[in-house]
């Protein structure tokens, strides 16, 4: 009975609340990212491995306008966009002529394009890590912490991004499109969908999502030439556990995955917190390899 | 015919061997050091075809394999004296084995991008792990040793000078390109070419699939852990950074730049990757990964079965 109590009392109560809302918020980024990638992955049968990189050039043409203007909500914005127009840009000039080829050639050719971005990165802006000052300060009290807002305007951001978008697929017209697409590629384009040009309205919305995610993470951590790669490599994870191609498994999934981490790091140190989000991905794979959070398939 | 073709295909054989075999006596030494650095790569680069370009499955994880010979040979290295070059190579073949085999059970079940993420996965916990676990491996700083004298047992007994590691290194990988030869060509190895073609149909015959795929990985990991050794046994020491995926990256650079499904073409990749990193290296410093992605996007375009596939297409011509 004593030992009992005692381990109730061994648990850092506080800690694991303050780990839970650090969970939830870098959860929404994630989804933010990954929600880019699933889409992507749904309806081009491309497994974008640059994702990680259009993640840190969007934070990075934050760092540029937010010094130029001052302002972090016009950064947002214009990197958002200049992303989006880049990411159509490498959609039209690497993927389109990949069309109806192996998906496999695209990860090579993704993978080929993060290798050149990242370098370009690098050499534009060298290895010392950049901040982005965050638009206010301030925070509240949670146990020991002064918790900033940010950080919860980041998670609410996020989900607004993410919401205006589910919308937007669902009654928009290119929404509709890009759905019709998914569904049936060749019927689809029998209908008069102009599908080439879909996918590319598809990748740069992928791609100004993973910047916009960018530019909002980037106040949280320093921005610097390889934070793409812990990212794509997370949304990877992501994407498979929750169900390749479907939007709503990735944001659960994201959440989940980074509330686990965020519960291991109380114990071990982050680096090491990141092979519980490996473990999750491997149960997955041998468990159910559609994804945790899909219904099962018939 | 087919006798002949045959015949020009050993005396190509011999005269590349013999023209490598000669090299470090003729070049001088930075050109020797990269000439036995391609073969050490190309090695790397064979064995993962046997995945890529037969079976059809892409590894993102083959620096797992490669690093852990890497750590088994400096483990045997390090802890047993003197130091001996086939423990060494034992100790490194057994631990990329044993990851080989770790691996193969869980992402064998997967297919296509499912499986080339779960082998990226794979070498990034093995990373972490080494990166983190300092007491072990060193962290951040790796290993380093002495490298062991070339020895044949009861026979002969020598350090290695920078000829004799070359001639080591070609021996070794001249032998594993003609194994992994004869593997392709066997009846094994017409399996794994159906299963590229087909997977269903193979499995509808009767072949075990799973069970043979968990044999060629493991036999590529195998190969990929003798490169390893060798590049531990060429640079004396042993590092996380060749565990980190980007060397898988690199590896499947070198199949698709060289061309899969042909043994020589990966060899060849890796011979002109590096050399044009060491090309570009020159104007662009560290950043030669930009124009060389560049070509390699290109390539993936423009010329899928890679520079062998696109010789053979023009002299077929």
């Amino acid at each position: 009975m004593n030992a009992a109590l005692d381990l109730l009392a061994a648990i850092p109560y506080d800690q694991i609340l303050i780990q839970t809302v650090n969970g939830i918020v870098t959860g929404m980024i994630l989804a933010l990212v990954a929600s880019g990638l699933t889409l992507i992955f749904g309806i081009m049968d491309v497994v974008n491995f640059a994702h990680g990189e259009l993640f840190m050039l969007g934070a990075y043409i934050g760092v540029v306008v937010l010094a130029a203007t001052g302002s972090f909500w016009l950064a947002l914005v214009v990197a958002t966009l200049v992303v989006a127009l880049l990411g159509a840009a490498l959609q039209i000039v690497t993927l389109r002529p990949l069309l109806g080829r192996d998906p496999l050639t695209t990860i090579l050719a993704t993978f080929g394009i993060s290798l050149v971005l990242q370098n370009y990165a690098l050499w534009q802006f060298g290895p010392v890590a950049r901040k982005i000052q965050e638009p206010f300060t301030g925070g509240f009290q949670l146990f020991y912490l002064e918790y900033p807002w940010y950080r919860l305007l980041i998670a609410g951001l996020s989900a607004v991004i993410i919401g205006a978008f589910w919308l937007f697929l669902k009654y928009g017209t290119w929404g509709i499109w890009i759905r019709a697409t998914t569904q049936d590629r060749a019927m689809a384009q029998a209908m008069g969908i102009p599908v080439p040009w879909v996918h590319t309205g598809v990748f740069a919305i992928g791609a100004g999502m993973a910047a916009a995610s960018g530019v909002l993470f980037g106040p949280l951590v320093g921005v610097n030439h390889a934070m793409g790669l812990d990212w794509v490599l997370k949304a990877f994870i992501v994407v498979v556990v929750g169900g390749m191609g479907n939007l709503g498994g990735s944001i659960a999934a994201a959440i989940f995955i980074s509330l686990l981490e965020a519960y291991a790091s109380i114990w071990v140190s982050p680096a090491q917190a990141v092979i519980v989000s490996f473990v999750v991905l491997i149960l997955t794979l041998l468990v159910r390899p559609t994804g945790l959070f899909v219904p099962t398939p018939k | 015919m087919k006798q002949r073709s045959r015949k020009t295909y050993w005396i190509g054989f011999c005269v590349v061997v013999a023209l490598l075999a000669v090299a470090p006596l003729v070049l001088p030494e930075f050109w020797r050091r990269f000439l036995t650095e391609i073969l050490i790569w190309g090695l790397l680069a064979m064995s993962s075809d046997l995945l890529i370009g037969y079976t059809g499955m892409i590894s993102f994880g083959h620096s797992a394999f490669f690093g852990l010979g890497m750590y088994g040979a400096a483990a045997a290295l390090l802890t047993v004296s003197p130091p001996n070059l086939w423990l060494a190579i034992g100790y490194g073949l057994i631990a990329a084995a044993g990851v080989a085999l770790f691996v193969a059970y869980f992402s064998t079940r997967l297919r296509d991008i499912y499986f080339a993420i779960t082998t990226l996965i794979f070498s990034q916990i093995f990373y972490v792990i080494i990166f983190t676990w300092t007491e072990v491996t060193g962290g951040e700083n790796g290993l380093t040793f002495r490298r062991p004298a070339l020895s044949i047992p009861w026979i002969y007994a020598s350090p290695f000078t920078n000829e004799t590691l070359h001639w080591f290194v070609l021996a070794v990988v001249t032998a594993s390109y003609l194994i992994l030869r004869r593997i392709t060509q066997s009846p094994f190895g017409m399996v794994l070419q159906s299963i590229r073609e087909n997977e269903g149909r193979t499995r509808a015959i009767g072949y075990p699939v799973e069970r043979y795929k968990v044999v060629a990985v493991m036999l590529s990991g195998v190969f990929a852990g003798l490169a390893g050794v060798l590049y531990a046994l060429q640079n004396r020491f042993a590092a996380p950074d060749f565990v980190y995926f980007l060397v898988s990256g690199e590896t499947v650079i070198f199949n698709v730049m060289g061309g899969i499904g042909t043994l020589v073409g990966p060899l060849v990749g890796a011979g002109f990757f590096l050399l044009l990193r060491e090309a570009f290296s020159r104007f662009f410093t560290e950043y030669y990964l930009i124009p060389v992605g560049i070509i390699f996007i290109a390539m993936v375009i423009f010329m899928p079965r890679g520079l062998v596939g696109f010789a053979r297409n023009w002299l077929n011509r």
